[in-house]
């Protein structure tokens, strides 16, 4: 079946099984910063932005978001390197496999939420696995680019 | 993965969709999708209710009434949810996994799964909440979890009765993507208790004899606190499994049940 998406703001058709799930359709057409993780919506590493909100893409179908908008990281490179270069101050990198669906839950709290608390980003970054950073340093870095209103 | 599936269907009125799902019993209506690829590997047509105008929240006077293809996120960040009993209902969907899977996760599909560690039958029972299906009509919760339906239906939406009271809501988990060991829920309203468990590891119900016998109190101190815990490990089947054995899982209940009750007296007073 044909399945028409708006990925990272440009129209595009996928080819796909109608029980094929968006995070194979996106790899099968080289969107390959949405990474494979457990594969069973536990890990968060497929996340992408479904309509601005991050959804894991190994749990949706394809067929099930027609005509809908899809983000990957590539899709908000600006605010991603700005991320970036708070982790790089932080010593927040690692291996760096979970980044992509990090920034993009992390761009997408920044749009939801004022000014959160401390409390309130590590809940919301929750289903996110990190396996390498234990986490704290990537805290300070997203602390750091919460409060960044440039 | 690829799900072994014929066809995808967006029906555009609850009757189609119905019609569909009657078709063949290789049919299946698909809610969130959440827990798709751990529950079903194929089907002849997997039924969307997207189209269906079923993901809204409809608050009144006295009734909240939630379209069962509302997600838990919508659900958890209701201001009227929130304000609900202490937002005990707004508490059980933000324990379930991360943000991105409670933005695809709706309440139709969680309520129909039966799941027994689910977080959400706890709060929904202690609020007296009922079920709209569209042939069957409204039925309660407490009833949809003890008997099995005995023909197929879709869920529209749950209904909940706004009413003035306090709540209390507990989950206990090893870790914050874990499932449930025990969930937990209170509400009391009109001087009368309502208290259900889930995940016992056996799925939530009412603890009838224990809200009788507290409600029949004129007062609540410790004794009646005591008394009432072992009313309550009478009537709740309680066992281990794998994340937990059935002396911790008693000794939660012995704990949280006192907690719990201090809780909603305190805000009600």
């Amino acid at each position: 079946m044909q399945v028409n998406l708006t990925v990272n703001n440009e129209l595009k058709s996928f080819v796909c099984e109608p029980g094929e799930y968006l995070l194979d359709t996106l790899r099968k057409y080289n969107y390959l910063s949405v990474r494979r993780g457990c594969d069973n919506t536990s890990c968060g590493v497929c996340t992408v932005l479904l309509d601005g909100k991050p959804v894991p893409s190994c749990s949706v179908l394809t067929a099930s978001v027609a005509n809908r908008s899809i983000t990957t990281v590539e899709g908000i490179q600006g605010e991603a390197e700005k991320l970036g270069l708070y982790f790089g101050e932080e010593g927040a990198d690692q291996c760096g496999f979970c980044n992509p669906s990090l920034a993009l839950t992390v761009y997408a709290m920044k749009k939801e939420l004022y000014e959160p608390t401390q409390e309130e980003i590590k809940e919301y970054l929750v289903g996110n696995l990190c396996r390498c950073t234990g986490y704290i340093a990537q805290e300070r870095a997203i602390k750091k680019y919460m409060g960044d209103k440039s | 993965m690829v799900l072994i599936l014929n066809e995808y269907v967006n029906p555009r009125s609850i009757d189609e969709a119905y019609s569909l799902f009657l078709e063949n019993r290789k049919n299946y209506i698909k809610g969130g999708g959440a827990w798709l690829k751990l529950t079903l590997k194929s089907a002849e047509k997997l039924i969307s209710l997207d189209k269906l105008n079923l993901d809204k929240i409809i608050v009144s006077n006295d009734l909240i009434e939630i379209g069962s293809m509302t997600t838990l996120r919508e659900i958890e960040t209701n201001e009227n949810i929130v304000n609900l009993y202490n937002g005990i209902l707004s508490k059980a969907c933000h324990n379930i996994m991360g943000i991105n899977v409670r933005n695809i996760a709706t309440i139709g599909g969680t309520v129909m799964s039966r799941l027994a560690f689910s977080d959400i039958y706890p709060a929904l029972l202690v609020m007296d909440t009922t079920l709209v299906f569209y042939k069957l009509g409204e039925v309660s919760l407490s009833d949809f979890l003890r008997k099995p339906m005995k023909e197929r239906d879709i869920l529209l939406s749950i209904k909940i009765k706004k009413k003035e009271g306090s709540g209390f809501y507990k989950k206990v988990a090893t870790t914050a993507l874990d499932f449930s060991i025990i969930n937990f829920a209170i509400v009391k309203t009109n001087n009368k208790y309502m208290i259900s468990i889930g995940s016992t590891p056996y799925i939530a119900s009412l603890a009838y004899d224990t809200m009788e016998f507290l409600n029949k109190q004129l007062e609540i101190t410790s004794k009646e606190i005591e008394k009432a815990i072992s009313i309550l490990l009478e009537e709740i089947k309680v066992s281990d499994n794998t994340r937990s054995s059935k002396d911790y899982r008693v000794e939660l209940i012995k704990t949280y049940f006192k907690r719990g009750i201090k809780k909603v007296n305190a805000n009600a007073s």
